[in-house]
């Protein structure tokens, strides 16, 4: 590295330049996946956040694709998975996306549909037929605390207590006895007893759903991959993480061409350095350690500015989640698919010919 | 000896014909003296110094550094022999931009895998022997023609080479400063007990040589003690 730090400084605007463009893109990628994870969130975490690992839904027919908005589940079906060997709870819950009020105001939320004392809701013994459990954000847009009043679709409901920031497909949760949530949802053709969304169950390690779901017409997934039974959650993301895998590869492909324009411009004090005795192997790892400085310093800037953007902006509206996963694992990837990138191109010091350095060729 | 070319052949391809750059050239070179190979363009010169430096592997013939024959020496052991036997002078300085005078010449230590920093007291005391002990905190673009040219002999000395193979070293500087360089090119030489060929085209520089060769067409035509 002792030529390859004195290039980083001598040639400052150079570098400066590169170093800026891998700032502003891992600033964008970090704002990206920040956002990312936060609009995922607002989509997903009253599922993910039940004490479930696996969901069973209504069956399919003609092919669809599974979805929380199209499944009903009987309370037959409940009954049959609570019985079947390996599951050792299931707990029917209805989801549906409906309107409260509480005064003058007013917000779009989802009502979760438990049985009273159900675990799926925090505080799940405090819900009945009267009473709801809200969701922070629920209880903040309508201006409501322990004790208060709100309207869900016309029935009546005290607010028994706030917990949680659970949130569904972008609203949030508000936590219903089963009962208060068939009133709510729209009527199902289903006449064989009580109906709800989902079955969310707790499963053994041993437990074999395939046949149980054959019996009661039902297919199991995992509380996992039951998010992209949310068409908006599926949609989204996916939209997103393209701009993402777009960003990881334009970085790669702009460090790439930068240090490719750069090997070409230095090849002929690699020739001298090669005519001098210096090995390629030294001069490789020359090359990949000033890379890798310049894209370690120019990630850590663009990860720190995008960390310093989640704190201001967490609390606010926008839905930015600020964690490890969204800062580091971005930070790290850029930082690999760059180094390849600029490995790619420095290999091109290899082809370079000390016998250049001899004669007036340079 | 500390360099020996014995019945060196080497052709270049030309299309579909073989050019002789070099037909059965012999010379040898004891230690302590200089040998300055003169010879019209194209006659073959820097191919020798070529081969000598072991940048080319010539079609016929034996190169021998310092007692070890080159022939059958892979690539990296052929790099570690010009890392440490050979000094090159090239005809065009050849500094690294982003270098003072004095790390122009550590950097040599760290091609070695030595520390740069304890290498600066050698590379200090080359530079004064070059008369730039006053240069050493200077890049090149703040140095002229010939202090250019003398940070490159300086480097070339940097570990203590056996072999000094100098290409063309005044072809970009007036008569005082090639003069200047010649002299100081013998003189350490001398004091350094290098076996030293000097590739030239100006005549007036023979007079400093122990023995000039003369090329022509790629044939040595006249290894003999200069006059």
């Amino acid at each position: 590295m002792f030529v390859a730090w004195r290039d980083l400084r001598f040639a400052k605007g150079r570098f400066a330049l590169m170093g800026t463009v891998i700032v502003l893109i891992t600033l964008l990628v970090g704002l990206l996946s920040g956002l990312t994870a936060g609009l995922g969130r607002q989509n997903v975490s009253a599922i993910t956040g039940l004490p479930a690992d696996r969901i069973a839904f209504q069956a399919p027919t003609g092919g669809q694709a599974l979805s929380y908005s199209d499944s009903t589940v009987t309370a037959r079906q409940w009954r049959q998975w609570a019985e079947a060997p390996g599951v050792e709870r299931a707990e029917p819950l209805g989801i549906t996306t409906t309107r409260a009020t509480a005064g003058a105001r007013s917000t779009a939320v989802s009502a979760f549909g438990v049985e009273p004392g159900s675990s799926l809701a925090p505080d799940g013994g405090r819900i009945d037929a009267r009473s709801a459990v809200l969701s922070t954000t629920a209880a903040d847009e309508l201006g409501l605390v322990t004790g208060g009043a709100l309207n869900l679709a016309g029935h009546r409901l005290t607010v028994a207590a706030v917990r949680g920031d659970a949130s569904f497909s972008h609203t949030p949760v508000v936590w219903t006895s089963l009962d208060t949530w068939r009133r709510v949802a729209p009527p199902t053709d289903r006449s064989d007893g009580p109906t709800a969304t989902v079955i969310a169950l707790r499963t053994t390690s041993g437990a074999g759903t395939t046949e149980t779901d054959r019996r009661t017409g039902t297919r199991t997934v995992t509380t996992g991959d039951s998010l992209s039974a949310i068409g908006s959650y599926t949609s989204e993301n996916g939209s997103l993480q393209l701009m993402r895998g777009f960003l990881f590869a334009i970085s790669a492909l702009v460090i790439g061409a930068f240090f490719t324009v750069w090997t070409i411009q230095r090849g002929g004090d690699v020739a001298v350095l090669k005519a001098l005795g210096a090995s390629t192997a030294s001069l490789l790892r020359d090359a990949l350690g000033q890379a890798v400085v310049l894209l370690v310093g120019g990630t850590l800037a663009g990860s720190g500015i995008a960390a310093a953007v989640g704190v201001l902006v967490t609390g606010s509206d926008v839905p930015f989640l600020l964690s490890p996963g969204t800062v580091l694992l971005p930070a790290a990837v850029m930082v690999l698919l760059g180094t390849l990138g600029a490995g790619l191109s420095i290999r091109r010091i290899t082809s370079v010919d000390p016998l250049t350095a001899l004669g007036s060729a340079r | 000896m500390s360099l020996e070319l014995t019945d060196i052949t080497l052709t270049y391809a030309d299309g579909e014909t073989r050019l002789t750059a070099l037909d059965r050239v012999s010379l040898q070179i004891p230690k302590g003296t200089l040998t300055a190979v003169v010879g019209p363009s194209g006659s073959g010169k820097s191919s020798l110094l070529a081969v000598a430096a072991t940048l080319i592997t010539p079609d016929a013939g034996t190169v021998t550094i310092d007692g070890t024959p080159t022939t059958g020496l892979s690539r990296g052991e052929l790099t570690e022999l010009r890392r440490h036997r050979i000094g090159i002078v090239f005809q065009q300085p050849n500094l690294l931009p982003s270098l003072t005078a004095a790390e122009q010449l550590q950097v040599m230590a760290r091609i070695d895998g030595r520390s740069a920093r304890r290498a600066r007291g050698r590379a200090l005391e080359l530079l004064d022997a070059v008369g730039l002990a006053d240069r050493a905190h200077r890049r090149p673009h703040q140095l002229s023609g010939g202090q250019r040219q003398r940070v490159n002999i300086a480097r070339a000395l940097m570990n203590d080479p056996t072999v000094l193979l100098v290409d063309e070293p005044t072809s970009a500087l007036d008569h005082e400063r090639g003069a200047a360089v010649i002299e100081l090119i013998t003189r350490l030489t001398h004091q350094r007990a290098t076996a030293t060929v000097l590739v030239t085209h100006d005549s007036t520089h023979l007079t400093a040589a122990d023995r000039t060769a003369e090329v022509h067409d790629g044939r040595l035509r006249r290894p003999a003690p200069a006059g």
